[in-house]
């Protein structure tokens, strides 16, 4: 044995400190970015910035319509994706066989993930817009009204960019439901389906939500391909349509309507507008408000996967 | 060691799950028709898939009808005294519409390959920290926190850099133009840094104890352990890594739309204007007219950058289901 041991271990030692700064340099970077931009923009939110439409030509006012409209596609977005996310990802855990059929639908959900967003756009607007919405239009002889890029459409095609991320983290969540579960609910007469619906969903539950609040920040942060499916720079009107029952009206989503949305704000405002400068502290609110969003969804959903694990471990 | 689950009672209502019975006719039916119920939502998500691909294809063929398939290398130059006849120039609504992919190619791999290997260098680095250096409580805690600068918005990152990293990078370097492929390939690494160092930090814990038992059992340092047995042992999963990364950086969008300066120039240098694939669908897609020849041809950059990511995300996961099996074995 060679006595050159001090002479390794600070080879060691260089290179676990080299790592670690590495490591805090790429922390220092995302953290002065994100309090640049929250130093930036604390100072523009307030209660006016939230639930004002713009004013004087985009300069001042607030970015009230388009949290409306972001809210909006995200809820119409979950309202598609979420039902048959779910239902997929049944099939594929509980009832689908190991054949090559299956097999093939998991590697293209898998590989879909990866598609990028704008692909996902030019979809959307050559089938749903170009393809669907002009033969609903043409059947319901309603003139233009669906065959132009609305909010219904980006919801759509918004759903099939989030679905992969709903099916997978499904799977894994009913993956994780141990078989003595199922086999016992079995062993006392259930059928299938009862198994499911009283054992394996209830127990996947918290890992399903994670997934859900993933899809949602998701869905919230995609810019691209909603930049010609809908979204608008500026609308008087918040896409609002009342349902009336005699006296009684409920407003409701208007899904036949173009739509406001944080992050093509953000985009237009940063990079079409006349005078970026004068608006620049709105940008900065603008993105703290979607940051906030995104960032808050994302906590909730590391929560509940932590809670998941926990109680998995229990088993 | 044989883990023997005990199920909760509670978790279980037994009302429903005591029937007590054999399966009559009807709730036989019901089984029946449930699971053709999630069957067909499962051939949906399937239909929807292959319909995006069959329609991109559909529109992006389209395009070498009306265009012609060498028009999208080059278009020849009318001006016969030039001293190259081929020209490469992406001009889609001039009057004599140029419509060569190389230098949206070009600019796609010139802000994909600088930030793939600046997300290497430091996602690698920070998987082999929180894998093999931080303890576990640290990890516990940074791995959301890296994972959640993911979740960051590219819109975010895209207008951050515009207003701030932009000028930062410009005072320093000078370049060309203000907006170019090495300040994109900043702001894409951010996107892809999370990418390969959660996965290359998942490759590391996978690789057995044992190895590294038997390493340092042999009196090998930590480096010694890290730079010979668990960097080799993960290679295959790091791999992968940087390869999703890489396709991530490819299919990105909003940051090269925001900082790529959006010139389709064809003189590979770093610090000048470029235009990728991705932002020139974001561009253009809302103002071309259905059915021109510029609008297949934007169908036929979807396809492009369809069968590469596709392509990257397969080979990636080929790649990890190897090291699954090999990881199995040992």
């Amino acid at each position: 044995m060679t006595f050159s041991k001090t002479n390794k271990d600070i080879k060691s030692l260089l290179f676990v400190n080299l790592v670690r700064v590495l490591f805090f340099i790429l922390l220092g970077v995302l953290m002065l970015i994100i309090s640049k931009i929250f130093i930036e923009g604390i100072g523009v939110i307030n209660f006016q910035f939230l639930f004002d439409e713009p004013k004087n030509n985009m300069t001042s006012g607030g970015i009230g319509p388009a949290i409306f409209g972001t809210l909006a596609v995200t809820i119409l977005m979950l309202l598609f994706s979420l039902p048959l996310g779910i239902c997929t990802a049944v099939y594929l855990s509980e009832y689908a066989k190991d054949t090559l059929l299956n097999r093939i639908i998991r590697a293209s959900i898998n590989n879909l993930a990866g598609v990028p967003s704008i692909v996902y756009g030019l979809f959307g607007l050559g089938f749903f817009v170009l393809f669907i919405g002009k033969n609903i239009d043409s059947v319901l002889k309603s003139g233009l009204l669906f065959g132009q890029p609305v909010m219904l459409w980006a919801a759509s095609t918004l759903a099939i960019l989030v679905l992969p991320i709903i099916v997978v983290s499904t799977q894994e969540a009913l993956n994780s439901v141990p078989k003595s579960h199922r086999d016992a609910a079995y062993g006392l007469g259930a059928t299938k389906w009862q198994v499911i619906k009283s054992v394996v969903l209830p127990e996947a539950k918290s890992g399903i939500l994670t997934g859900t609040i993933l899809a949602v920040s998701r869905g919230i942060g995609e810019t691209a391909p909603i930049l010609f499916l809908g979204a608008a720079f500026y609308l008087p009107n918040l896409p609002i349509v009342y349902l009336c029952f005699g006296d009684f009206c409920l407003p409701m989503i208007n899904p036949a309507e173009q739509f406001m949305h944080i992050s093509y704000h953000i985009f237009i405002l940063a990079t079409q507008s006349s005078n970026p400068t004068v608006t620049l502290p709105l940008q900065y609110g603008s993105a703290l408000v979607l940051i906030g969003l995104t960032l808050f969804s994302n906590i909730i959903a590391i929560y509940f996967r932590y809670k998941f694990r926990k109680t998995e471990r229990k088993g | 060691m044989i883990n023997y689950n005990r199920v909760d009672e509670n978790s279980i209502d037994e009302s429903r799950l005591l029937p007590g019975k054999k399966l009559n006719n009807s709730s036989r039916v019901k089984e029946k028709l449930i699971k053709a119920f999630f069957t067909i939502s499962a051939f949906t998500t399937l239909t929807f898939f292959i319909f995006i691909f069959l329609f991109l294809l559909k529109e992006g063929m389209k395009a070498f009808w009306d265009i012609g398939i060498t028009d999208f290398l080059y278009s020849v130059n009318g001006n016969l005294n030039a001293l190259s006849r081929k020209v490469f120039e992406w001009y889609p609504t001039s009057e004599n519409a140029r419509y060569s992919l190389l230098p949206l190619l070009l600019g796609s791999l010139m802000t994909a390959i600088p930030a793939t290997i600046i997300s290497s260098f430091f996602g690698i680095g920070a998987g082999i920290y929180l894998a093999e250096i931080a303890n576990s409580k640290t990890r516990e805690f940074l791995k959301p926190v890296i994972e959640l600068f993911a979740a960051i918005p590219t819109v975010v990152l895209g207008f951050i850099m515009l207003a701030v990293g932009a000028t930062f990078f410009n005072d320093i370097f000078m370049p060309a133009n203000r907006l170019n492929a090495f300040v994109s390939a900043f702001a894409l690494s951010l996107v892809v840094i999370p990418v390969i160092a959660s996965l290359t930090e998942d490759a590391i814990r996978s690789i057995p104890l044992d190895l590294r038992m038997a390493s340092y059992g042999l009196g090998a340092t930590k480096y010694q352990t890290v730079m010979k047995v668990i960097l080799p042992a993960a290679f295959s999963g790091i791999s992968a890594s940087v390869l999703l990364g890489f396709g991530r950086a490819i299919g990105e969008t909003m940051i090269v739309l925001m900082v790529s300066g959006n010139a389709a120039n064809f003189s590979g240098d770093f610090f000048s204007s470029v235009r990728t694939l991705t932002a020139t669908i974001a561009a253009e897609m809302g103002e071309v007219s259905r059915g021109s020849g510029h609008y297949y041809a934007l169908f036929l950059i979807g396809i492009v950058l369809f069968v590469i990511t596709f392509v990257l995300n397969l080979s990636a996961e080929l790649i990890i289901n190897k090291m699954r099996k090999k990881n199995r074995q040992l």
